[in-house]
């Protein structure tokens, strides 16, 4: 969506650059195509055109900044204007004074409210609090039994009896009062927004366990519906907060930010996949590119400084920038990368990639890397350091001695010699010749970084467009080749 | 082998940025960050009523308040040219408040544009969705000589799969077959469980595994069960699954491969599919065609305010028709799919 926004953007840029001031009408056509963008992102059309003043507002009068186009400059409000109503009036959990702690849940069914429950009892634990879980979902067959089977794999415990739901949550908060646990998670049935029956039910939960916070469960897929589910419990239940599930689908959420939009509380937690880890705070940043459609960097550098030992990748780095990186450095940095999760899931994280590669690569058997391995140790210490050495008999040899052919060995050569070729240019200063989209990975890598040590919310966006980056590309076409100057150091702007 | 390379030094490279970035950085500059007034809290504070295209015949009077007003505005209109812009734009809303989608939508609204409304507005968008709902619904529940029919349930997370098999195994107990059910999904905790309860409920016969079993084996030995009973069909669950993940999708593949082996014989393939899905519903259409075959779809969960217009978007792009619609928490809750009453309730909102 980003890319095609920006595409968008870039034609109607051109003939707008001479002028250096959006004119109403250039406006008008550049938020047609971002109303598109949203719509098909699934956000609810009033907030969409809520959305769409408060942009026009940012933009209008403004004067141009010099270093972007008028394109980059819509793209930056956009996105600044996301991250601003996402995040706003963010939630901080704080624990009640007096223990326990109540969080009720509440949902569609099929939101992902059980797993929910499951998950933020296993986040409090990781907090060091004792969570207790109360199963009032007595509605769908087996659910309770769902949450006991999970909670088992956590360590929780788990109340429910067969009567009624009301009654379960009440003894339930008894029980967790008497067993002292700080933390106490409702969980109960799903329930159409316009059921009345089932929404006084969830309405008596609520008064009999009076929760501190009361989670709205939202699945990431949903459509225009979002508004009124989010509504109609807010005006049952009073919400704090939002839990954002199904994230780790290609749907681009937004009704998040149609939920956000109407019921004026925080994203507070997102589900971002099926095991009971994957599951944390909601990062609004995040979720904007994501809306936008601009890949995620950020979880990815987070993920690989986790993973990664920074004096290993420091090292080859710097041979790297020298042009004398070895297989060996190759050998490390795969190790390093390894220890990162599995390619699919790296990629998906990655902006710029197209859909064909990220499919590839969910295809990749991560048994693949062990056989790239396997071909570089059946090398000989020398011929790491120098790949010319390999001859014809020699790759034979190592074919053989890794259980691979030939070809193979040969692919990887290739591979490692483009690679190499790359960083030398690379060491120049510039990111000639990258492959597609890794130029504007750069641009994003540079802005993650500076997000990082909060600059000025301005600077942000800045790095967003420079991931596009027609501004420092003279000729202004041949897309993704040849970004001479796409620099990826922040430009001198601040 | 070269995807695996590419991706590596793309991943390689993506470090080496970041840290020659980290190191060219000078210290953060002091410059006070931009102050901004906070953004109010609510974007929107009243919800719109959402305009109506076609009245509802039965309950009129309940349904002439607020959004007759904005309905009249069009209704009524027969145009043989060209449209006002506001007529399309109440046009527009209807349709993408019911998730349609973007395409549709300007697909209808161009047919509008150029061929007018000579019989009122809401007559044309209502032959131009229901052009677009004109493929063959048929279900088939026999197979050939010899082979146990079996309908195959894919879908994502949460989309009511196994409440569906339940209720569509009562049907098919009501007219007279002899059912088992496939507990395929051994992923989700207690799905088994679930699905025990429906068989329960409807008398139908049902083979489970331990959970972590490999569904495919469930399925086989359900064939096994229903070709030794001589059942006349059997209703084969799976774990729900995300759309993007060509694993998951193999695996599902090869569920339906063990699904259509003799003496199995898949007859239906259906994916299972939320009202309240939005876009996202297309590329899920799109994945497990390619992977499973689909060749209808169950929609579930229209009794809510949700209208579930993406269908029609499927339908139009990949040509697979809703077949079933669940319109309730009964068993009895799941119905025909009629297009011209399911355009109907998309256009009264």
């Amino acid at each position: 969506m980003f890319d095609a926004l920006s595409e968008r953007f870039e034609r109607l840029g051109t003939s707008l650059r001479s002028r250096g001031r959006l004119s109403e009408a250039d406006l008008d056509e550049a938020l047609f195509e971002v109303r598109s963008a949203l719509l098909e992102a699934d956000v609810e059309l009033g907030v969409v055109r809520a959305f769409l003043d408060a942009v026009r507002e940012r933009l209008s009068g403004e004067d141009l900044n010099q270093s972007l186009t008028p394109g980059q400059q819509v793209i930056k409000a956009v996105h600044e204007q996301l991250v601003e109503v996402l995040g706003g009036s963010a939630l901080k959990v704080t624990y009640a004074s007096k223990p326990p702690t109540v969080v009720l849940l509440a949902g569609l069914q099929g939101a992902g409210k059980t797993t929910a429950a499951a998950k933020l009892a296993a986040w409090f634990k990781q907090q060091g609090r004792q969570p207790y879980l109360i199963g009032a979902d007595l509605q769908r067959p087996a659910a309770v039994e769902q949450l006991r089977v999970l909670a088992r794999q956590i360590g929780v415990d788990v109340f429910s009896e067969a009567s009624d739901p009301v009654e379960v949550a009440r003894k339930g908060l008894a029980e967790a009062q008497r067993l002292g646990r700080d933390v106490v998670i409702v969980d109960t049935a799903g329930r159409l927004a316009i059921d009345e029956a089932l929404m006084r039910e969830v309405r008596a939960i609520s008064d009999v366990t009076q929760p501190h916070y009361t989670f709205l469960v939202i699945d990431a897929v949903t459509g225009q519906d979002a508004v009124l589910t989010a509504r109609a419990f807010h005006e049952t239940l009073e919400l704090s907060g939002i839990i954002v599930t199904k994230l780790d689908y290609d749907a681009r959420g937004g009704a998040v930010l149609s939920a956000r939009g109407v019921v004026g509380r925080p994203v507070v937690f997102a589900s971002t996949g099926e095991k009971l880890a994957d599951f944390d705070l909601f990062h609004p940043d995040r979720m904007a590119s994501r809306i936008l459609g601009m890949g995620d960097v950020l979880s990815l550098i987070e993920q690989a400084e986790r993973a990664m030992d920074p004096s290993i990748v420091a090292e080859s780095a710097g041979r790297m920038m020298s042009g004398t990186f070895t297989l060996d450095d190759f050998m490390a940095q795969l190790g390093q990368v390894r220890k990162m999760g599995s390619l699919g899931g790296i990629m998906k994280l990655m902006p710029g990639v197209t859909k064909e590669m990220r499919n590839a690569a969910s295809n990749v058997d991560d048994s693949e890397l062990n056989k790239i391995e396997a071909i570089v140790r059946s090398m000989t210490p020398r011929e790491r350091r120098d790949p010319n050495l390999l001859d014809g008999s020699r790759r034979t040899r190592i074919a053989k001695g890794s259980g691979t052919s030939v070809n193979a060995v040969n692919q990887l050569l290739k591979q490692f010699t483009e690679m190499r070729k790359m960083m030398k240019q690379m060491s120049g200063g510039g990111m000639p010749n990258l492959p597609g989209g890794m130029g504007r990975m750069a641009g994003l890598a540079a802005r993650a970084s500076a997000q990082r040590e909060q600059l000025p919310p301005g600077f942000e966006a800045l790095g967003a467009g420079m991931a596009s980056a027609p501004v420092n590309r003279p000729g202004g076409g041949g897309k993704n080749k040849k970004k001479k100057g796409g620099r990826v150091t922040p430009p001198k702007q601040r | 082998m070269t995807v695996v390379l590419i991706i590596l030094v793309a991943l390689v490279v993506l470090a080496a940025v970041f840290i020659i970035v980290r190191r060219r950085r000078r210290p953060a500059n002091a410059i006070a960050p931009v102050v901004r007034e906070a953004m109010p809290d609510l974007l929107v504070s009243e919800i719109a009523e959402r305009p109506v295209l076609v009245e509802e015949t039965s309950n009129l009077d309940q349904r002439l308040g607020a959004s007759r007003s904005i309905f009249d505005r069009v209704r009524a209109i027969t145009s043989v040219g060209a449209l006002a812009q506001d007529q399309l734009d109440v046009v527009e809303e209807v349709l993408l408040r019911s998730d349609v989608g973007v395409t549709t939508t300007r697909a209808i609204l161009e047919d509008l544009r150029t061929n007018g409304a000579p019989d009122g507005v809401a007559a044309a968008v209502r032959a131009d969705l229901l052009d677009s709902l004109g493929a063959d619904r048929s279900v088939t529940s026999s197979a050939e000589p010899g082979r146990v029919p079996v309908w195959l349930f894919v879908g994502v997370n949460g989309v009511g799969k196994t409440t569906t098999i339940g209720k569509l195994a009562q049907r098919h107990v009501n007219e007279g077959r002899s059912v088992v059910l496939a507990a395929g999904d051994t992923f989700r905790a207690a799905a088994a469980e679930q699905l025990q309860l429906w068989a329960d409920r409807t008398g139908a016969d049902i083979v489970r595994a331990a959970e972590g079993a490999d569904p495919g084996s469930v399925v086989h030995d359900a064939l096994g069960r229903a070709a030794a009973r001589g059942a006349d069909i059997v209703l084969a669950d799976t774990a729900g699954r995300r759309a993007n993940s060509t694993n998951l999708l193999d695996e599902l593949a090869k569920i339906r491969r063990v699904a259509d082996r003799a003496p199995g014989q898949v007859v239906e393939t259906f994916m299972v599919l939320d009202a309240t899905t939005g876009q996202n519903a297309l590329s899920q259409a799109r994945e497990f065609l390619a992977a499973a075959a689909v060749t209808g779809i169950v929609l579930t969960k229209l009794d809510g305010t949700a209208r579930g217009g993406i269908v029609v978007a499927i339908e139009r792009e990949l040509g697979i028709p809703v077949k079933f619609v669940g319109v309730g928490e009964g068993v009895g809750d799941l119905i025909v799919f009629e297009p011209e009453a399911f355009v109907d309730s998309l256009l009264h909102a």
